[in-house]
């Protein structure tokens, strides 16, 4: 495995993110807090692709956001580069974020509407003072637009005149703009249309191999990150459950969670898809606020023992590319 | 031959809008046997929800239907003096619909169970405490536990799975013989779509009815429908058996959706895309609504659109040149 912490872009070490959600008690004595990422440690190697994967509440997004600052941790480190950025502040945290970018999910709320494209794709330009005239700022945002695939009058239009599509790719060179180093996207094709989605995956693809750009790709399921990842980490309730590489995880799915995500994902083929086992989970996924003490899954799991009620399962290395956190197996 | 429940004919859905008339759904006909689970396949604004409308009467202003029909057993829900009533009777009665999104579609401020109960005292007459029962007996067959506590819960205390479960149970009250999903799983999770799929499939067993499963996703497809109509720009591109039609696509946009399709059973090394968007149905193409973008077009295609045309027994594919089928 390559994740020897020297060659790490980013690392993060039993990163816990709690949000408080008032307070509990007679006299309001006891605060409440909502768990939303609870121990969760990874690497990330320059030029990779690391797929995050986890359904709504798994804290797959909060980790995305605290990586690159936005949201505040509550205990645990993050590192970039080899150095520790948790605490980092000010000025500093701003020169910072320049190599750390982010793709959002939603391309019709995540630009502003009054904004022509060029004005978009210069702002963090022009805010991190990276050039120094007009015209340079109109070379690198027309050079942009072309490397993301709009067309060359696109740069005096607003971002109504464009489909969900494009607006993601104007969305992305925006983020290239500062030439990051790392970039979060955050389902940035769960919004689009089947046909259009893999314009876009292989957009980010071409861009990772020419500018060895490292991705933290998060998604709800696991059909995208199959075709962009080098390794997958599958978070629940907060934690990470399973991180192996991506072959591994198909092929030989360790945790429950797992498996049962990896078979709800229907295949668009009528004979196989008739014919496969699915694991249908039943249950519910535990309050955030009360995490049980044992491990998050077993309220649901289909092969739940005793101990799995009371003590946690730590993520343990199963080879050298295949961590997991089970009991069982 | 199995009894027709359903028949759309040259359905032509209009949207009056200040950029001008928007064509939303052109020249689409089908129809729904019983027992029969149909699905109807297509990306955003390919018009598979304003042709669900359409059946169920509920197309909103600026929309309207300007042409073609749909039967219910042979009576007219779209024309006739009679029309009106018969919508009126059928509707809610003997087709139900369920919607996408779960979050909006039941009402904040009542409890679930006075939502459930509305429906069987207006549509069948029944009596409170018989309309308790049978919601009770709905929320049970759609597996909620403790359905009697859970009858008198808001929606807020019901999770996205949960309450889609609820809806569900509120569209097989009145025991409908067509049950219209317009894309019961896009807003859930995986884990819990796959939940309801297998509800869905369990219930259409258990109680013989025919659905009409609409979305875009192409493997919920796979496992639950006997045929499927692809729509694209508004007309229908492929109608065919599910397994020929995934087998051997017929259409060029079947066939580029199913390769773009990222699976969870292979690796493709790249993605396959379909380049370009889909067309302005403002002023759709003179030719194929897919011509622009597909790759086998030829002048033909750019000029003349082409109809459905029968290739076999139960398929139908609208291209100049479409690819051998089986």
């Amino acid at each position: 495995m390559r994740t020897q912490s020297e060659d790490a872009l980013i690392r993060v070490e039993d990163l816990k993110i709690h949000f408080p959600v008032g307070r509990s008690g007679f006299w309001g004595q006891h605060r409440r807090f909502v768990h939303a990422v609870d121990g969760v440690s990874f690497g990330i190697i320059r030029g990779e692709t690391l797929g995050l994967v986890g359904e709504s509440g798994s804290g797959k997004t909060t980790t995305g956001r605290a990586i690159l600052r936005r949201i505040t941790p509550t205990a645990g480190a993050i590192h970039f580069r080899g150095r520790d950025i948790t605490h980092t502040k000010g000025e500093a945290l701003r020169r910072l974020r320049r190599h750390m970018q982010l793709v959002f999910q939603d391309p019709y709320g995540s630009l502003n509407p009054r904004m022509t494209v060029a004005e978009l794709v210069s702002e963090p330009l022009v805010v991190h003072g990276s050039v120094q005239s007009v015209t340079e700022a109109r070379d690198r945002v027309v050079a942009l637009l072309e490397r993301c695939g709009l067309p060359a009058d696109a740069a005096g239009r607003y971002p109504h005149a464009f489909s969900g599509g494009q607006r993601q790719r104007i969305g992305i060179a925006r983020a290239l703009a500062l030439e990051p180093d790392f970039i979060v996207a955050d389902e940035p094709v769960s919004a689009l249309d089947v046909s259009i989605r893999a314009q876009v995956v292989n957009l980010l693809q071409d861009l990772q191999d020419e500018q060895a750009l490292t991705y933290l790709f998060i998604a709800h399921d696991l059909s995208v990150v199959r075709h962009i990842s080098h390794r997958i980490a599958i978070m629940y309730a907060g934690q990470v459950v399973e991180l192996a590489d991506r072959d591994a995880i198909y092929a030989n799915p360790i945790h429950p969670y797992t498996e049962a995500l990896l078979s709800s994902v229907p295949i668009p083929d009528p004979p196989l898809q008739r014919a496969r086992r699915r694991i249908v989970l039943h249950g519910e996924i535990p309050d955030p606020v009360k995490p049980p003490p044992g491990c998050r899954f077993a309220s649901r799991c289909p092969l739940v023992e005793d101990r799995c009620r009371t003590e946690a399962p730590p993520l343990t290395v199963r080879s050298a590319t295949h961590r997991a956190a089970c009991w069982v197996r | 031959m199995s009894e027709r429940l359903l028949q759309v004919d040259d359905l032509q859905v209009r949207f009056l809008t200040r950029r001008g008339v928007v064509q939303a759904v052109r020249d689409v006909t089908f129809h729904i046997d019983r027992g029969e689970t149909v699905g109807l396949v297509g990306e955003s604004g390919s018009g598979k929800s304003v042709t669900a409308q359409a059946i169920m009467g509920l197309t909103e202003l600026p929309g309207r239907i300007t042409g073609g029909d749909v039967r219910w057993k042979g009576e007219s829900l779209v024309r006739g003096p009679n029309a009106g009533a018969e919508l009126k009777r059928v509707r809610g009665n003997e087709i139900s619909m369920v919607f996408q999104d779960p979050m909006t579609s039941l009402n904040p401020v009542f409890s679930v169970g006075n939502q459930l109960t509305e429906v069987t005292r207006r549509h069948l007459g029944h009596s409170r405490a018989q309309a308790t029962e049978r919601a009770i007996e709905l929320l049970d067959l759609v597996g909620i536990s403790n359905p009697r506590q859970r009858m008198k819960q808001h929606p807020s205390e019901f999770s996205g799975g949960m309450r889609q479960r609820v809806l569900i149970a509120m569209a097989l009250s009145c025991e409908p013989e067509l049950l219209i999903a317009d894309e019961p799983t896009t807003a859930l999770d995986v884990t819990i779509q796959a939940q309801i799929l297998e509800l869905l499939a369990d219930i259409q067993d258990r109680l013989g009815l025919s659905v009409l499963l609409i979305t875009h996703d192409l493997g919920v497809v796979a496992g639950m429908c006997d045929r499927v109509c692809v729509m694209y720009g508004g007309r229908l591109a492929e109608i065919g058996p599910a397994e020929d039609l995934y087998a051997k696509p017929a259409h060029p946009y079947t066939h580029g959706l199913l390769e773009s399709t990222p699976r969870v059973d292979e690796v493709q090394p790249r993605l396959v895309s379909i380049d370009g968007a889909p067309p302005d149905l403002v002023a759709p193409p003179p030719g194929c609504p897919f011509g622009d973008r597909c790759g086998w077009a030829t002048d033909r295609c750019h000029s003349e659109l082409p109809e459905m045309t029968r290739l076999q027994e139960g398929r139908s594919v609208a291209c100049w040149n479409p690819f051998p089928a089986a």
